[in-house]
C-alpha cells in the first residue's frame, strides 16, 4: 500500500475557510489527506501548534490565511509571516524538510486555488514519507 | 528526630551545579548540621555498591544534577529514584537537558566521529573509538554506552521538584534547602524559585517600545547600560524565562540565555522565546522580515540553549 500522508491544514475563518467552503460547494476534487482546523485568524497560529501536530501524527502542516493586506484583523497575517519565517529557519536547522510546513494565502473566492494547494502539498509530503516522530526514543 | 538523609549526584553536567551549591556560603554549615549526606561523588567517598546496599526509600531527598546521556547515568538515576523518597531535579541540565542537550542536534555516530577523529587536536591514525566492552589479558573492561539522544531527568524517572538555573543561584538553592530542613516542602511539582513570573520582572532596565529592525550578536555592539537589551536588538530571553535569579545577566550587560527554564504554563520555552522575538520585528514586508531573521545565525542554539531535550521536537532529524 502506498503511503498516505496526514496533513493538518489550519485555516483562518474569514478568507481561507470560506475558500475551502467554496471548493466544497463547487465540488472541486482534492485529496482526502487533509484535516482542517479553523482559527479566527492565521495570526492565532503558534509554532507550538505545528510542532505538536508533527509529533502527534501529522506528516505536514499547512497554514492558510487571507492574502497580505486583506486580513480581517488588519495585520494578523503579517504576524504569521514573521513567526513562520522564524519557525522555518529553526526547522531547517532541525533537519525538517521545507515542504512539510507551508504558509500560503487563499481568498474567499479562491476555491480552485485551495484545491490546487492541497493537491500540491499532498504530493510533496507523500514524496517525503512519514514524519520521523519520537526523536527521543532511540536510546 | 533523625536527621534527613540527603544524596547528591552529577550526571551529564559540567560540575558547576556542585560548585554552585557551595555558593550558599555559611548556610552550608546549617545544612551540614541539619542533614546527613549519604552520597556525594564530588565530595565524599561512597561507592555505587554502597548505594545499592541501602534500603529502598531510605534516602529522604536526592538532589540530582545533570542530563541523562549514558547507560551509567540512566542506571544511577533509576537506582537513586528507588532509594529516595523525594527526587529533586537540580539545575538546567537535569531540568531541561541544559547545554549537553544541544548534542541532540547530532547523533552518537556524529559525536564520536567529531570527538575522536575530526577535531584538529586529535591524532588517531588507527581510528580507535570507545567500545562498551574490550578484552585485555586481565579480563573484560566495560564502559557505559553513550545514548543517541540526551534526555532530561524527568524523562527518565519520576521527579518531585525542580530547582532551576545554570547553575541555580544561591538564593534559589537555599530556598529549596531551607524548605527541606524545615520540613516545609511546597506542593509536589513545584519549580522552586522566589519569582513565579519572568526574568524581566526583576530586570531594572528601562523599557519602552520593542521594535527591532536589526538583531545583533553580543560582541557586535556596545549596548546602552540602561535600556532593555531586547530593544537594542540583542536576543534577550528574559521575556520567556522564569524569574528567580534576580536578572543577573541583563544587570551585567549580557542578554539572558534562559537558564531558569520556561515561565509558568509554557510547555516549550524555545517556541515561546521565538514568538516573542517574532513579535518585536518591526516590518510587514516579507523580504525585509527575511533579512532581519537572517541575522539570527543559530536559532536552535539561541532559542533552546538549555531546553532542547525538553522541547516538543526534542532533537534534530539527522
Ligand atoms: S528583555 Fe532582557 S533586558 Fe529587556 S527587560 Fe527583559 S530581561 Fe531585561
Ligand atoms: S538572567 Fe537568564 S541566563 Fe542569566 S542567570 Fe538569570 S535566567 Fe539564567
Ligand atoms: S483573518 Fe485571515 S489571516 Fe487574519
Amino acid at each position: 500500500m502506498s503511503f498516505e500522508p496526514k496533513i493538518l491544514a489550519i485555516l483562518c475563518n474569514w478568507c481561507s475557510y470560506s475558500g475551502a467552503d467554496l471548493a466544497g460547494t463547487s465540488r472541486k476534487k482534492y485529496p482526502a489527506n487533509v484535516r482542517i482546523m479553523r482559527v479566527m485568524c492565521s495570526g492565532r497560529v503558534d509554532p507550538v501548534f505545528i510542532m505538536k501536530a508533527l509529533e502527534s501524527g501529522a506528516d505536514g502542516v499547512l497554514i492558510l490565511g487571507c492574502h497580505p493586506g486583506d486580513c480581517h484583523y488588519t495585520s494578523g497575517n503579517y504576524k504569521t509571516i514573521r513567526r513562520m519565517g522564524m519557525l522555518k529557519k529553526l526547522t531547517e536547522q532541525m533537519g525538517i524538510e521545507d515542504d512539510r510546513i507551508r504558509l500560503d494565502w487563499v481568498a474567499a473566492s479562491e476555491g480552485d486555488r485551495f484545491a490546487e494547494i492541497i493537491k500540491d502539498m499532498t504530493e510533496k509530503v507523500k514524496a517525503l514519507g512519514p514524519f520521523p516522530r519520537n526523536g527521543g526514543d532511540n536510546g | 528526630m533523625a536527621k534527613p538523609k540527603v544524596a547528591l549526584y552529577w550526571a551529564a553536567s559540567c560540575g558547576g551545579c556542585d560548585i554552585g551549591l557551595l555558593e550558599i556560603g555559611e548556610n552550608l554549615l546549617k545544612l551540614i548540621d541539619a542533614v546527613d549526606i549519604v552520597f556525594w561523588p564530588v565530595a565524599i567517598d561512597v561507592k555505587y555498591k554502597d548505594v545499592e546496599a541501602m534500603a529502598d526509600q531510605s534516602i529522604d531527598v536526592c538532589l540530582f544534577n545533570g542530563a541523562i546521556r549514558s547507560s551509567e547515568q540512566e542506571h544511577i538515576a533509576k537506582l537513586l529514584r528507588a532509594k529516595s523518597k523525594i527526587m529533586i531535579s537540580f539545575g538546567a541540565c537535569a531540568h531541561q537537558g541544559g547545554v549537553p542537550g544541544l548534542a541532540n542536534m547530532y547523533n552518537r555516530e556524529m559525536i564520536m566521529e567529531r570527538a575522536y577523529l575530526e577535531t584538529p587536536s586529535t591524532e588517531n591514525p588507527d581510528k580507535v573509538l570507545p567500545q562498551t566492552s574490550c578484552q585485555v589479558p586481565e579480563g573484560e573492561l566495560k564502559l557505559p554506552e553513550l545514548f543517541d539522544t540526551v534526555k532530561t531527568l524527568a524523562q527518565t524517572v519520576k521527579v518531585e521538584y525542580i530547582v532551576p538555573g545554570c547553575p541555580p543561584e544561591a538564593q534559589t538553592t537555599w530556598m529549596a534547602l531551607e524548605a527541606l530542613i524545615n520540613g516545609q516542602m511546597p506542593p509536589v511539582g513545584t519549580v522552586i524559585t522566589d519569582n513565579a513570573k519572568a526574568v524581566c520582572d526583576d530586570c531594572p532596565r528601562k523599557r519602552d517600545v520593542k521594535k527591532v529592525k536589526k538583531f545583533h550578536r553580543t560582541h557586535e555592539i556596545i549596548s546602552d547600560p540602561e535600556i532593555c537589551l531586547l530593544e537594542q536588538g540583542l536576543l534577550c530571553a528574559g521575556i520567556a524565562t522564569k524569574g528567580g535569579c534576580g536578572a543577573r545577566c541583563p544587570r551585567a550587560g549580557m542578554p539572558c540565555t534562559g537558564c531558569y527554564g520556561p515561565v509558568e504554563g509554557v510547555i516549550d520555552q524555545g517556541a515561546h522565546f521565538m514568538n516573542a522575538i517574532a513579535s518585536v520585528i518591526d516590518s510587514n514586508d516579507p523580504d525585509e522580515i527575511e533579512k532581519i531573521i537572517e541575522d539570527i545565525r543559530d536559532p536552535a542554539g539561541t532559542f533552546y540553549r538549555y531546553s532542547l531535550s525538553d522541547s516538543i521536537l526534542r532533537r534534530a532529524r539527522v
